[in-house]
């Protein structure tokens, strides 16, 4: 083991971490919304809205993602004169616009499951409830069911994050630096597998312990009712004195 | 040259790519199967660890399963890719050999998808087998079974019946996996898709010909492993 050069590597792959972090956050802010959509489609019980989603869903889970990226990156120049005319050419000449969208709607498919699942775990009696006092539509939604839906979906929600983090390394392959396109330059550099691959195994497993730590807060901050009240201390006062 | 019509493109005639890229989809399946074997192996062998080991060999089970599914797949792929081929490089000039010697794109394909999913596996056998019945354990001890004895006929058959749906969830995952195996220059469903749209400038037709044969394998699979679970659930008092 050359520690010198695993720090060095260390510091050359860091430069990488921004755009990784970068990539996997824009895709699952958007992806989230377009999440949403799709749940709210799935759950609209109206087979025009529900049959399209689980179509987009069936395609984007059963597909693997590089050849979305593919299909996106490569499989549009195909039609270069058309998205020209349009002007769209210049968002999908981009590489890094190419990634963001690929992982979008890949993490579009699998969040709108995890958040189908928890809206439909959102008690019946908390919405009859709600309704009971008066409430409906989007007063409702606000302040019965997104909550409850949150706390049940979070955790399923914070392991899709983990996999969005993952996933941003086939970005690598169609030509973006981040942490994994920094790894294999680096490698085929310098022959040295092993040692590139403990260092940059090492960022990702880092980056992934902090994001599972701030989704553990959330879910802690989240759910105040599971927690143990705090303890009442019996007050030391001399009873008789 | 005049444009060939999509079908053309993709069909079984002297300019269609039809039967390279069947072969292709064949080599996907072949590769992701060795993988997922290969990590049926690994996954038992970490389970075992995680269940009936002493510490150690709990710590470094727990270890493996964190690390290896806490960094991305691509990154392992390029450790075998590259790393199998110095350390056979290095083995290879202890016995006099010069130069490079490189590791059949197969092979490390395999390999890596192994490890990875093996990861997966280990995980999806320990939760199968804390569903086993620990009464039955009991008994097969009370009627003097060996272990060996024991894990053949007693925890194996239930372990596989409660971790199909798992199973089936990872081979989903292998299965995408695969696709990451191109970059290794193996002739899969998407490597060939990739040379074919190159050579006919056509890519957005095989990409999505790829994309539709992909879900062609997902879907058929799905189906095989809910018949398998119903299958394996057939003796078995349910609920409903």
């Amino acid at each position: 083991m050359d520690f010198a050069f695993m720090w060095d590597c260390f510091l050359t792959l860091m430069g990488g971490v921004p755009l990784t972090l970068n990539l996997a956050f824009t895709a699952v802010a958007f992806g989230a919304i377009f999440a949403m959509l799709l749940a709210l489609m799935r759950m609209s019980r109206v087979k025009v809205l529900d049959w399209p989603a689980q179509a987009y869903v069936f395609v984007f889970r059963g597909t693997p993602l590089l050849v979305q990226i593919f299909l996106i990156y490569y499989g549009l120049g195909q039609f270069r004169p058309t998205l020209q005319e349009w002007g769209l050419w210049t968002f999908f000449r981009e590489p890094y616009w190419c990634a963001v969208l690929a992982l979008t709607l890949n993490t579009a498919a699998y969040a709108s499951e995890i958040i189908r699942g928890g809206l439909q775990s959102v008690p019946h009696n908390q919405v009859e409830a709600a309704r009971a006092c008066g409430m409906s539509g989007l007063l409702l939604f606000r302040r019965i069911v997104f909550p409850i839906a949150v706390r049940q979906a979070l955790p399923a929600y914070g392991s899709e994050l983990i996999l969005m983090v993952k996933a941003t390394s086939l970005a690598s392959i169609i030509t973006m630096m981040e942490v994994t396109g920094l790894a294999a330059k680096l490698i085929s550099q310098t022959f040295r597998a092993v040692e590139v691959f403990i260092v940059a195994g090492l960022i990702y497993l880092i980056l992934n312990f902090i994001i599972t730590r701030i989704i553990m807060a959330i879910e802690w901050w989240l759910s105040p009712h599971l927690r143990r009240p705090p303890a009442i201390e019996p007050r030391l006062e001399a009873a008789h004195v | 040259m005049q444009q060939l019509s999509y079908f053309e493109l993709v069909g079984f005639g002297p300019n269609g790519w039809g039967w390279a890229l069947l072969t292709a989809a064949g080599m996907t399946i072949a590769v992701a199967l060795c993988g997922f074997l290969a990590g049926s192996v690994v996954g038992t062998l970490v389970a075992w660890g995680k269940i009936g080991g002493n510490l150690v060999t709990r710590s470094l089970a727990d270890g493996y399963t964190t690390v290896l599914r806490g960094i991305p797949d691509l990154l392992v792929i390029y450790l075998f890719y590259f790393g199998g081929s110095a350390a056979l490089g290095a083995i290879g000039s202890l016995f006099g050999a010069e130069g490079f010697i490189g590791v059949p794109a197969f092979v490390t394909g395999a390999l890596a998808i192994g490890i990875v999913s093996g990861a997966y596996q280990a995980e999806v056998f320990r939760g199968a087998y804390q569903v086993v019945n620990r009464g039955e354990i009991e008994a097969a001890r009370s009627v003097g079974m060996h272990r060996w004895l024991m894990f053949r006929r007693i925890i194996a058959p239930q372990v596989l019946r409660y971790a199909i749906p798992g199973l089936g969830n990872t081979w989903q995952l292998v299965l995408k996996e695969s696709a990451l195996i191109s970059v290794t220059g193996l002739v899969e469903l998407l490597r060939q898709s990739h040379i074919a749209a190159g050579s006919t400038r056509r890519p957005f037709d095989f990409y999505i010909t790829a994309a539709v044969l992909y879900l062609l394998i997902t879907w058929v699979s799905t189906y095989l492993f809910q018949r398998a679970e119903t299958h394996s659930l057939r003796g078995m008092r349910r609920a409903s």
